[in-house]
Formats: C-alpha cells, sequence, structure tokens
C-alpha cells in the first residue's frame, strides 16, 4: 500500500507540476513536452486506479496523435508566443473564473453519487468482478453494442465522403506524370538534328 | 459470457443494411467509373430506396426488438419510415434535371442522400439516447455537406457552414441532455428512463430541456430556427427540398419517440415545453413569412410554422395527439416535395429565379403548373375539402380533447394569418400580368407535382387508410 501510494505521490505531482510548466514555459515547444509529460503521469494515475485501457488510450490517442499535432502546429506556424503571452494578468480574472467553474462542475459530478446512491446500480452492463477492463470493453463493445460501432464507422465513411466531396477539385489543364508516356518516350521524339546555317541561330 | 456469442436479431435491421452496403457499393462504382456514372448512381440510388422501403413494409408484424432494445421497428417507425424513405427518394429524383443544368454532377450527391436516410431511419427506430445520437449524427453529417456543394457558390458554402456550426452546437446541447439524464436515471434506454424517471427528481428535467434543445434544433422549431431562412435560401434548391421533407419527418420522429416513451411520467414538464415552442413556432412561421420574396426563404419559414402545428399533437401527449402528427408530417411531405417541384422548375433561359414575383400571371403561361401550386398552397394554408385541412383538424381535435384549449385557439388564428402569405403568391399567380413564361418542366418535377397534387386534392375522398395506419402507428408507442 506504502508503494501504492509513493507511486500515486510521485505521478500526481510530476503531472500538476508539468501542468503548470505548460503554461509557464517560455519556448513553445517545450510547453508541448510539458503537456506530454503531463499525459505520461495522468496515464500512470489510471493505471494505479486499474484503468489500463483508459490509460494506453491517452497514451496512443493524446501522447501518439494529439500531442504530436500540437507539436507540429507549433513548429510549422511562426507564432510570436511573446506578444500572445502580453494579455496575461489582464486575462487572469476570466481564467481564474473559468478554473472556479470546472471545479464547481467537478464538486457536482462528485456530489451526484452522493446525492443519488441509487444510479450506480442502475448501469447497464456492471463491470464483472475478476477481468481486466480492457477484457470486460472488447467483451460488449462487439457483442451488445456492435450495432453502435457500426453506426460510428458508417459515421466516420460519410466524414470521409464529405471532406473529399468539400475538398477535391478536379482542375483542368493540371500537368500530372504520365509515367507510360515518360518511359515509352524514343530517341526519336526526344531529339531533333537541325542544321544550323552559321550566323543565322535557330528560329 | 454465452448469451453475448449468439448473434442478435438482424431481421428488423435489414432496410438499414441494404441501404448501408448498397451505398457502399455505389460508392465504389462512383470511384472507378467517376463522374460518368452519375446517372447510373442517381437512378440506382432511387431504386436502393424504394427497396428499402419494401422491406419496411414487408417485415414481420408487431414490434420487432434488435440490440436489447437499442433498436425497436413498431408500427411508429414503419409509418415513418416510408415517409423518410419517400422523401429522400424524391428528393433525388428532383435534383437529377438541376444538376445537369447548373453542371453539378457530382456522384457523391445521392450516395450521400443515401447515407443520410440511412440515419433517418436509425433515428427513426433508435429507443436509446446512443442509437439516437449515432441515428442523428448520421443523419446531419450528409446534410451539411450536401448544404456546401456548390462550392463556388458563397451563399451555398456560408449554407453549409453555419448550419454545420450551429448544428454541432445543438448535437452538443443533446449530448449534455443525455449525460444529465444517463447521470439522473442510470440507464440509456428509453424504457429504462421511463422506469426511473418519477424518482430521478429535478435534475432529469435539466436533462430533459438539454435533449430539447436537440430537437428543437432538427425540427427548426422555435427558438431554435435561426439557421433554417439563411441555410434554405443559400443551399442548392435541390437540397432545400430534400431539407424541408426527410429530415424533418425524422426529426419529428425522434422527438415523439423521445418524449412519449422516455418521459411520460413528468408529462405535465415536458408538455408546457412544447406548447410554448409549438405557439412560438406557428406565431412566428405566420408572422415573419409575409414579408418574404424569396420562395425559398418563405418556404423556411412555412415550415417552421407547420413544425409548430406538428408539435400540437406531440403537446397532447395522447394516443390521438401523435397521430395527428404522424398524419400532419404524411401530408407535409407532399405538399413541401410539391411546392418545391414548383420552385424547381422556376428556370428561365437565362438561368434559376427565386423570387415569388416571377410567378406573376403563371395562370395564363402554364395553367397546370400554377393550378397544381394552387392547390397546395391552399392546402397548406388548411382549405377544405384539401388534405391539409385534415393535416391540421386532427393535431386541433387532439389539443381540444386533451384540454389544451388556448393552443387550439392559437393554432387555428396562426393558421389564419398563415393564409395571408399563402394567398398572396395566388394572387400573384391569377391576377398579375404575365411574366416571361418558364422553361418547359423536366418529366421527374412533372410526376412528384402532379402526384402530390393529386393527393391533396383526392384525400378528401378517401381517407380511410392513411387515418387508420397512423392511429394504428400512433397506439404502437403506448
Amino acid at each position: 500500500m506504502i508503494l501504492y501510494a509513493i507511486f500515486f505521490y510521485l505521478f500526481a505531482g510530476v503531472c500538476v507540476a508539468s501542468a503548470i510548466m505548460v503554461i509557464a514555459a517560455r519556448n513553445p515547444v517545450h510547453s508541448v513536452l510539458f503537456l506530454i509529460l503531463a499525459f505520461v503521469n495522468a496515464a500512470g494515475l489510471f493505471v494505479l486506479m486499474g484503468a489500463e485501457f483508459l490509460a494506453m488510450i491517452l497514451i496512443v490517442v493524446y501522447v501518439g496523435a494529439v500531442a504530436v499535432l500540437f507539436l507540429f502546429v507549433v513548429m510549422m506556424l511562426d507564432v510570436d508566443f511573446a506578444e500572445l503571452r502580453q494579455g496575461f494578468l489582464n486575462y487572469l480574472p476570466v481564467g481564474a473564473v473559468v478554473g472556479a467553474v470546472l471545479l464547481a462542475e467537478l464538486l457536482f459530478l462528485v456530489g451526484t453519487w452522493v446525492i443519488q446512491p441509487g444510479a450506480p446500480k442502475a448501469i447497464a452492463v456492471p463491470i464483472a468482478a475478476g477481468i481486466s477492463n480492457t477484457r470486460a470493453l472488447g467483451l460488449v463493445l462487439y457483442t451488445r453494442y456492435v450495432y453502435f460501432f457500426e453506426a460510428a464507422g458508417v459515421i466516420l465513411l460519410v466524414a470521409m465522403v464529405g471532406a473529399i466531396v468539400m475538398t477535391l477539385y478536379h482542375k483542368p489543364g493540371v500537368k500530372r506524370q504520365n509515367i507510360g508516356a515518360q518511359v515509352g518516350r524514343r530517341r526519336s521524339t526526344a531529339i531533333e538534328l537541325v542544321k544550323v546555317k552559321p550566323g543565322q541561330g535557330l528560329s | 459470457m454465452k448469451a453475448a456469442l449468439t448473434l442478435p436479431a438482424l431481421v428488423p435491421l435489414l432496410p438499414e443494411m441494404v441501404l448501408g452496403v448498397g451505398a457502399m457499393v455505389l460508392l465504389l462504382v462512383g470511384v472507378y467509373r467517376g463522374e460518368r456514372a452519375v446517372r447510373l448512381i442517381d437512378g440506382a440510388s432511387i431504386a436502393l430506396l424504394v427497396v428499402a422501403g419494401v422491406i419496411v413494409l414487408l417485415l414481420p408484424e408487431g414490434k420487432l426488438v434488435s440490440f436489447d432494445g437499442s433498436f425497436v421497428v413498431d408500427g411508429f417507425a414503419r409509418f415513418l419510415k416510408t415517409l423518410a424513405i419517400l422523401g429522400s427518394a424524391a428528393a433525388i429524383a428532383m435534383s437529377i434535371d438541376y444538376a445537369a443544368r447548373e453542371r453539378q454532377q457530382r456522384f457523391e450527391y445521392s450516395v450521400l442522400i443515401v447515407l443520410s436516410t440511412l440515419g433517418m431511419l436509425m433515428l427513426i427506430s433508435a429507443a436509446d439516447l446512443i442509437a439516437l445520437y449515432l441515428g442523428l449524427e448520421l443523419m446531419s453529417l450528409p446534410l451539411y455537406v450536401v448544404a456546401a456543394s456548390h462550392r463556388s457558390v458563397l451563399r451555398s458554402t456560408e449554407a453549409g457552414l453555419k448550419y454545420f456550426v450551429l448544428g454541432a452546437l445543438s448535437s452538443g446541447m443533446l449530448l449534455y441532455g443525455a449525460s444529465l439524464t444517463y447521470g439522473f436515471t442510470g440507464t440509456v434506454t428509453f424504457s429504462g428512463i421511463a422506469r426511473s424517471a418519477a424518482q430521478a427528481g429535478p435534475g432529469l428535467i435539466f436533462g430533459l430541456v438539454f435533449l430539447f434543445v436537440g430537437f428543437c434544433f432538427k425540427v427548426s422549431a422555435v427558438p431554435f430556427h435561426m439557421w433554417t431562412p439563411d441555410v434554405y435560401e443559400g443551399a442548392p434548391t435541390p437540397v432545400t427540398a430534400f431539407f424541408a421533407a426527410a429530415p424533418k419527418v425524422a426529426g419529428i420522429a425522434m422527438f415523439v419517440r423521445a418524449t412519449v416513451v422516455a418521459f411520460p411520467a413528468i408529462t405535465a414538464q415536458w408538455q408546457e415545453i412544447v406548447v410554448f415552442v409549438s405557439i412560438a413556432s406557428m406565431l412566428l412561421g405566420a408572422f415573419a413569412a409575409i414579408g418574404q420574396r424569396n420562395f425559398k426563404r418563405l418556404m423556411a419559414y412555412s415550415s417552421i410554422g407547420h413544425m409548430g402545428f406538428a408539435l400540437i399533437g406531440l403537446a397532447a401527449g395522447t394516443p390521438q395527439g401523435v397521430q395527428g402528427v404522424l398524419l400532419y408530417m404524411a401530408i407535409y411531405l407532399t405538399m413541401t416535395l410539391g411546392v418545391f417541384a414548383v420552385i424547381l422548375a422556376m428556370r428561365r433561359s437565362t438561368g434559376m429565379v427565386e423570387s415569388i414575383d416571377e410567378l406573376a400571371g403563371l395562370a395564363r403561361t402554364n395553367p397546370t403548373m400554377a393550378f397544381f401550386l394552387a392547390t397546395l398552397l391552399f392546402s397548406m394554408a388548411g382549405v377544405p375539402p384539401l388534405a391539409g385541412f385534415f393535416a391540421k383538424i386532427y393535431v386541433f381535435l387532439a389539443a381540444i380533447q386533451a384540454g389544451l384549449y388556448a393552443l387550439a385557439v392559437i393554432g387555428v388564428l396562426a393558421s389564419v394569418v398563415g393564409a395571408y402569405y399563402y394567398l398572396a403568391i395566388i394572387k400573384i399567380m391569377y391576377f398579375d400580368e404575365p411574366a416571361e413564361g418558364f422553361v418547359p418542366m423536366p418529366g421527374e418535377l412533372k410526376v412528384v407535382l402532379g402526384v402530390c397534387g393529386l393527393f391533396n386534392i383526392l384525400f378528401f375522398f378517401y381517407p380511410g387508410p392513411l387515418v387508420g395506419v397512423a392511429s394504428a402507428a400512433a397506439r404502437s408507442l403506448f
């Protein structure tokens, strides 16, 4: 149990510290790197709680995709972060209000379970004891919830088709590489020998 | 875990599977054959929808349930699915000539409409909040895309973007409501919510209100109607015709099923909201349309008003009320499709025109079209003995039986005000000096206009079957 506590405080402490560094770091690239550190530590906290599926998803999706995307954007765009930071104190009250609202929401969320203790008992798919939660998710995702899973797949297909419809232009007159024509080129079509009379040049 | 390995009942999902697989096959055909396949894919999409509609009607009788109650096929679902499929098929048919003339032929268009229809069918059958949300998104995403499908026209892209941003916001609201509902009842299935709604307390009403925001946005009911006129005006006309018909049917289906099945324990609370939304929509639809000169914009306000009338039936909260909603949607579908067939035929040699003043003297240049348009407009205004009159009388009667006298009276007054602008168009057609005639109407528009017009005229002689089916469909929900 003491080991558990040590790891909890390790992950939680690093997580909070790196979260502060995300907004405190001068260099935006460092900010993103600290964000990744925060994600990894949050994943560690999830593992401690026994939610290893959530931990892996956090690593794969947030660290693997979102944070790297951030990094790309930060590196590619020439944003003057020093200038963005100038109104920091002006925005502090607004930020504090947003933070307070989030805190209140968290308290309400916890409060719901206290006010309505019967609610969790009505959960449609209770978590079976003795199996890991990845396995538990897999057991319902492709059986009981397969309809939702397939529907989500069709929605993603529509999103793909939609993005192509909205952005793909077939411009006339675009010069594209034609490998067949390139390879099929003969000496006769490529080279022309011209007799040039001295002093006249090519017309 | 043995039970989990048995295959769920797939027969109730047959129409959806046909549409889904068919849409993917058509997509492949389109990708390989390119723009040459547009005609083929338009035709095949309509055929696919017809097949799905036939399967809907051929499904075994009674209430079919699949996926642990997430997916329900009952009389209500059959009725509205048939309507939604008819609306989508007509919308594809009406777009063929327009796309050819405007050089906007893209095979994705009809495939997207098929996929949107798939979403509608899923939405109509959805009996839990997850299925409802997924169906809603599958229905809406293709709508955003087709609204912006004229990419070079600024108003079309504006319409698409506006619809997308507001639609995403309303989806967020709906999800928020769904999560609150889940939090306070501990379940997402409608029947489960109904069971635990009585002791769920005031938190559930918050969830209900947020759910209603999402529903009202999708059926464009006041106060979440702002997007409607701009999107209707900006989107290409066949797309507007599609928007006004099938998605409205699915939206109303979701509204009615979720409200009636999941929240019977707090009827008094949702009744107040629906009464307010209904009155506000009817009044706004009646008054705001008066000043409109653009026919598509006018139809947007008209559809807002019609949704208000349809919601009267829901406000009653009784089987008669739901029967009224179903009949209203069936008749609304025919009226809207017919009128849009005329709007799509408003084309001179110089291009499309959209102002209602362009209809001047249509009675002399094209008497048949003028006659059918006048019939449909009279029907929309609720003039007996046309179908629109019966649509209104069924919802008003249900409201009176439920004791909502004020609602019924305001409804009648709003329909009188609304009659003004419908009659104004008829006056322009019949009594103003003729303008230059339109180019001849393409065949498929003639068919849609003729069928819709004749339905509205002849409904009076033989209303029995439709009324009977709607009544049985409404009872299947209670």
